[in-house]
Order: structure tokens, then C-alpha cells, then sequence
């Protein structure tokens, strides 16, 4: 506890000395990201109103439409020399070029001054932000993909118990079928996709041959037999979404909401569906991370980053900026406007709900896994979303599908 | 993009024709330039960059013919060709039918002509996003065609082409036909308004019925407008990429993937330019091989005539 408070009060004490040594001007930020959704813009705010209370201005770069379309634009700013003065990425290689360009601030100092390397847990989501022993981003946020939410309602009309993992509710689909329930809920986009494919084989073939093929890259790993084993399991998954026509992932979790599907596979942010529809969890819905069979969860999410700037007092606020991001108030703002998980352990979570509980509880005990941002480069990662949605849109065999991915994780990057 | 028929030149004297308007074409210069610099020079540099291995960053690490090899060993690109291609057949022939059809009823003299026109060809005045999306709701199974029809009675309607991967070429198809045939009917109705009256007058002398007359004597007579419609539409086939992005974004799965949106996503999405590069260099050599025969055809042709 005194461990806890010490560092708490350590980082107050850095942000506030950092803060009065710039407060006397008072400089404007301009800060990009693609958080535009309610709840999105809600914690934002959180981030905006903590940085104009140290006398700073914060301008809100908001940029409509998902990270797809933000990014090419965030990107096309910094290279064109038209640079932010801080944005949002997935942490994780997507700046990767950009930092062998030299175009992003080194924040190295402040780092070891807030200690960071003691206060982010997991401490995988420092070394994403770091190159050569430098760092270069403030991580944010943990979101995680390995989540199944099962609607009680589907459950309750087809007179069933709710599953309590993957394996119950496999054997479960056949009566929700009969009960005119569609199972399994899949937005028909290879992201989506591909979420429910890495949900699925991290439950099925474990974790050992999961870190053989996501971090070392390993394709005969890919082609042994706990790949096969979840390459028919998602085969399996497929006959279960089959008659699920929707697009959009929240259009599927509407089907769970309603009570119209099963389930659907889909990371924590589906949360955020569920309570705007007023639905509690435990009563009308359920999480399990991990499919119930295998409690990890991946780490990605978001970080920031601060192009390289002429201007040194815009740099010294950048600086400020990315230690006022990390403090620990605004960390629990931050997080509990934005239902993700806060990326250091030593402070007070208690009020989030039950399925950020569990991530938390995970968290904790280092259930944790490098997210598909930190393992790929953008190009693999499309590459495997290819594959997951030709192999979900048609009756491709299993076997086929599985060699097909061998090969992209051979030649993976 | 259209061809003008270009009378014979009255001039002369051979030499003065480099300096003919010279004020003219000084002040044409800067657009000249521009051209040369941004189409020719962007070309080029696009078709250099893609022997590169450039990934988020334009580098020049050579690399060869390895983005060839990969884009034509990859599934998405094959799917995208062949999407293209059926697309564009069906897209061709059909709009240049209903387009010529439309226009052909239009010329029949009947009432509120202006009318139809205008309704023929607003489609035209909308975006292909907003035209993407209409189509969407239209042909969306819950709220849309199908189930309007099966309201009516016929509960074993099926008609879901965009979440079909076998036939959701057809649904964007339906979208593209609607939205572009009311611009090659108008270009169709001016053509057939160039015929002369006394062609018709003539035909029905000879007593030559009305569809033969269309077909042996008023179409061969318009093959000027046939090329501007056919170089209209080929255009906007080639560039298909916002239509599939609003109605479909490509699904399900990768079956209504097209090379436009190969590209993009390549540069942007998977921050691997090279790729890209590579992808629409293809795309510019699909472009080339239409067009020199044809512009072969049409101007070589023209000067031996």
C-alpha cells in the first residue's frame, strides 16, 4: 500500500514540477487520435480537461472514422512535415519507419524520470514503445480481443444454462439452433475475423504453440497438430455463424443484445455496446476472456506519440504532456470513461464493472500476451485478415486454410 | 476523353505552324508543365518505387520483380482481377444496351420526354457513395427487396445477392448500371439527334422497319458517340473502388475485392507501398493495353481515310 502511495505521489510530484516550469507560457497542443464514439470522446475529454487544467491548451484533432482511416492521415501529417504535436497510434511497429525516420520525440528522459519502467504492467506495452533502448510513445490503455459475450437471453428462450466456456458452448449451439437462435454472432469483416480466429486458437491450441507462431514466427508450428486441431475448431465456429449476415461489429453484438444470437467473439470494447443498451453484466450478459478455457489476454491499445518539433517550448510541453498522460488520476479517469484497462497496476480500478474486474484480475496475474500489433507488421496482419475472411466467407477446408496460413507466418515480418 | 472530329486543316504553310498562337500556347505552358511533371513524373516514379521494397516509407531498396511475384501469387489480387473483369463485361455491354434503348425510346417523340430524361439521369447526380449505400439498404434482405416482395405474398422470394459471394458482383453491378446509364443515354439521345431526319424519311420510303433501321443505319452512323460512351464507361470501370467501398467494402470475405481498393489498402492499410506500387503499375499496364490498339484504330485510321 505505502509502495503504491509513494509512487503515486512521485508521479503527482514530477507532473507538477514539470507543470510550473512551463506554465508560465502556456502552450497549445494539437493532439490527433480517432476516438469519436461516445464513450470514446468522453475519455478523451478526461485527457483534455487534466492537460488545460496545467494552464495549457489542448486541441482536439479529432479525426472521424476508425483507426484505418485516421492513421494514413496521421502518418501523411508527420512524413509531409505538417507534424501534430501528439497522436494517437496502436503501439506496437505501425510507427516503427517513422522512429528509424527520426521523426518522433525521444522520451527517454522522462521516462526514467516518472519511472516508468516500474509502474507499466505489463511492462510488454513499454518495450512496444521502445527502439534501441529508447522510447518513443506513452502507452494508454490495454484493450484485449480475447472475449466471448453470451446473451442470457437467447440462453433463457432456448431454455439452456448460460456456458461458462468455449467447449459448453459449442455443445450448447445445436439446441440454440433448434430454438431458432443463430450461435455464434460475425460481423462478415476479416478483422472481426480474424479476432474470433485468434480468440479460438489461443483456447484450443494453448499457449505454447500460440507463442510459437505469433512471436517466434515458428511455421512448422503452424502446420503441427495444435494448429490443426484450431483450424478445425474455427472450422467448426464457421458452420456456427453461418447464417449471420451482418457487417459491422456492433451490428453482431446487437444480435447478442437483443438476444438474437448466441454470442459473439470480440474484444473489450463490445462493452461499451452493452451498457449504452442499459444491459448489466452477470444478469443480461456474460464475458468470459479467454473463451473460459485459457485466461489470458492479449495487450494491445492505444499509445502516444510526439512528432519532433523546432519549436523547444512546444517540445518541452510535449514532454509534460506524456507524463501528465501516464499520471495516475488520469489513468483512472481515462480508463473508466473508456472501459479499457489502465496500463500500470498501482492504482485504484475498484469501481469498474466485472468484466474490466477480470481483465484487471488477469492483468495481474500476467496473464498477458503481445497483441497482433506489437507481433505483425500492418502488412502480415492484413495478410492473415485476407486469409480469414476468404476462409470464412466460402467452405475452404480447414486443412487448406491452415497450410495457407503456414506460409504467410514463414514469410511474416 | 472525347474525340472530336477534326476538320481538315486549311493551313498551308507548314513551317509558321510551331509559332502559330504563340500567346496561346505560352500561356499554356504552366498547364503543360504541370501535366508533364505531375501525370508523366508521378508515373514514373510510382512505376520505379515499385522494384522497391518500400514499406511505410518510400526507400529505395531494390528489390526487383519480388512485389510482381507477390501480387501475382496473391489470392486477393486474382480475386480482384477477375471481379473487375466480370464486372466490367457485364457493366459495358449492359449499360451501353439500356443506355442506347433508353434513348432510342426517348427519340420516339413522346410526351414529358424532359421529364423521363431528368429521371433517367439523376442517378448520375449522385455520388457513388451515396448511390453504395442506397443500394445497400435496397438489396438488404431484412429491410430491403426481399422482404417488401415477400410481403406481398411470395414468402420463398430469395433475393440477397450482397451477402452471397457468388453473386454480390451482381448486386454492385446493379448499383454501377443504375447510376451510369442515364449519362449514356443522354449522349445516345444527342447522337441519335444528329441524325438527320431525312435518313428516317428515307428508311421508311424503302419501307425498312424501325428496329432494322436503327440497327443497320443509325448505329453504324453514330459510331463517334459509341467510342465517347464506350471510353466513359470503360473510365469508370477501371476505377471502381468507391461503389464497393460504400455497398459492400469488399465482402463477404474478399468476393467483391476490386484493384483499386487493392492498392489502397496495400499503401495504407498494410503500409507496404512497394506492394501497392506494384498494384497499380498492373493497373496502368491494363490501361495501356486497351488503349494503344484503340487509339490505333481510331486515329491511325482516320488519317489513311
Amino acid at each position: 500500500m505505502s509502495k503504491i502511495l509513494k509512487s503515486a505521489l512521485l508521479g503527482t510530484a514530477l507532473t507538477a514540477a514539470t507543470a510550473t516550469a512551463v506554465m508560465a507560457e502556456g502552450v497549445e497542443l494539437e493532439v490527433t487520435h480517432w476516438w469519436t464514439s461516445g464513450g470514446e470522446a468522453a475519455a478523451v475529454a478526461k485527457f483534455a480537461n487534466a492537460w488545460n487544467a496545467t494552464g495549457n491548451t489542448w486541441v482536439d484533432g479529432a479525426i472521424a472514422g476508425s483507426g484505418g482511416t485516421a492513421r494514413p492521415i496521421i502518418i501523411s501529417r508527420i512524413i509531409g512535415g505538417d507534424p501534430m504535436a501528439a497522436t494517437q497510434l496502436n503501439h506496437g511497429r505501425q510507427a516503427e519507419e517513422l522512429i528509424e525516420a527520426g521523426l518522433l520525440l525521444d522520451l527517454t528522459d522522462v521516462a526514467e524520470a516518472g519511472g516508468w519502467a516500474e509502474i507499466v504492467n505489463p511492462s510488454s506495452l513499454l518495450e512496444a514503445c521502445t527502439l534501441d533502448g529508447k522510447i518513443y510513445c506513452v502507452p494508454v490503455n490495454i484493450h484485449s480481443a480475447q472475449w466471448i459475450w453470451l446473451s442470457h437471453a437467447a440462453y433463457k428462450s432456448a431454455g439452456l444454462d448460460v456456458p461458462t466456456d468455449w467447449n459448453e458452448f459449442t455443445a450448447s449451439a445445436g439446441s440454440l439452433k433448434e430454438a431458432g437462435i443463430l450461435p455464434l454472432a460475425m460481423g462478415q469483416q476479416g478483422w472481426q475475423q480474424n479476432i474470433a480466429f485468434g480468440a479460438i486458437t489461443l483456447a484450443v491450441a494453448g499457449q505454447e504453440a500460440w507463442n510459437g507462431v505469433n512471436i517466434d514466427k515458428n511455421a512448422d508450428v503452424a502446420r503441427g497438430p495444435e494448429y490443426t486441431a484450431a483450424f478445425e475448431a474455427v472450422a467448426a465456429a464457421r458452420d456456427l455463424a453461418a447464417e449471420s449476415n451482418v457487417q459491422d461489429w456492433n451490428m453482431a453484438t446487437n444480435l447478442v443484445i437483443t438476444g438474437q444470437a448466441g454470442a459473439q467473439i470480440m474484444g473489450d470494447w463490445a462493452q461499451g455496446e452493452f451498457s449504452v443498451a442499459e444491459q448489466v453484466e452477470g444478469k443480461d450478459y456474460s464475458c468470459l476472456p479467454g473463451l473460459g478455457l485459457n485466461p489470458v489476454i492479449d495487450t494491445g491499445g492505444d499509445a502516444f506519440y510526439f512528432p519532433v518539433n523546432d519549436d523547444p517550448a512546444i517540445t518541452a510541453a510535449q514532454k509534460e504532456l506524456a507524463a501528465l498522460l501516464i499520471s495516475p488520476e488520469v489513468q483512472v479517469s481515462f480508463n473508466l470513461a473508456k472501459g479499457s484497462l489502465p496500463v500500470r497496476g498501482d492504482i485504484d480500478m475498484s469501481t469498474a464493472n466485472g468484466c474490466m474486474q477480470k481483465g484487471l484480475k488477469i492483468l495481474a496475474n500476467g496473464g498477458v500476451l503481445p497483441s497482433g500489433d506489437i507481433s505483425f507488421s500492418q502488412d502480415t496482419t492484413l495478410q492473415i485478415e485476407d486469409l480469414q475472411a476468404q476462409f470464412w466467407s466460402s467452405d475452404m477446408s480447414a486443412a487448406d486454410a491452415q497450410a495457407a496460413y503456414a506460409d504467410i507466418i514463414a514469410n511474416a515480418d | 476523353m472525347t474525340v472530336p472530329s477534326v476538320p481538315p486543316t486549311l493551313s498551308g504553310k507548314r513551317p509558321s505552324k510551331l509559332f502559330k498562337n504563340w500567346m496561346a500556347k505560352m500561356a499554356s505552358l504552366p498547364m503543360i508543365l504541370t501535366a508533364l511533371v505531375v501525370f508523366v513524373g508521378g508515373t514514373a516514379w510510382t512505376v520505379t518505387y515499385s522494384f522497391t521494397g518500400s514499406r511505410m516509407l518510400p526507400r529505395t531498396k531494390w528489390v526487383g520483380l519480388d512485389q510482381y511475384e507477390r501480387l501475382w501469387s496473391s489470392d486477393r489480387w486474382m480475386i480482384s482481377i477477375t471481379n473487375l473483369g466480370i464486372y466490367g463485361i457485364c457493366s459495358l455491354i449492359l449499360t451501353l444496351f439500356i443506355g442506347f434503348t433508353l434513348a432510342a425510346c426517348l427519340d420516339r417523340k413522346i410526351r414529358f420526354e424532359g421529364v423521363f430524361r431528368s429521371i433517367f439521369l439523376y442517378p448520375f447526380a449522385l455520388s457513388f457513395v451515396v448511390t453504395g449505400l442506397a443500394w445497400q439498404w435496397i438489396l438488404n434482405p431484412d429491410f430491403g427487396m426481399q422482404s417488401v416482395v415477400r410481403d406481398w405474398g411470395w414468402t420463398a422470394f430469395n433475393f440477397d445477392p450482397l451477402n452471397n459471394p457468388d453473386i454480390v458482383m451482381f448486386g454492385l453491378l446493379i448499383a454501377g448500371i443504375w447510376q451510369g446509364s442515364g449519362l449514356i443515354m443522354c449522349i445516345m439521345l444527342a447522337g441519335l439527334r444528329g441524325i438527320d431526319e431525312d435518313i428516317w424519311k428515307a428508311a421508311k420510303v424503302d419501307g425498312i422497319g424501325t428496329v432494322k433501321t436503327y440497327i443497320m443505319v443509325v448505329i453504324p452512323m453514330m459510331r463517334p458517340v459509341f467510342v465517347t460512351a464506350l471510353v466513359l464507361i470503360a473510365a469508370g470501370i477501371i476505377k471502381l473502388y468507391d461503389l464497393v467501398v460504400a455497398q459492400t467494402g469488399g465482402g463477404p470475405g474478399l468476393s467483391s475485392e476490386v484493384p483499386a481498393k487493392y492498392v489502397i489498402e496495400l499503401m495504407f492499410r498494410a503500409q507496404n507501398l512497394g506492394q501497392g506500387f506494384a498494384a497499380s503499375t498492373m493497373m496502368l499496364c491494363s490501361v495501356v493495353i486497351i488503349l494503344i490498339p484503340w487509339a490505333y484504330l481510331e486515329f491511325g485510321g482516320r488519317k489513311r481515310g
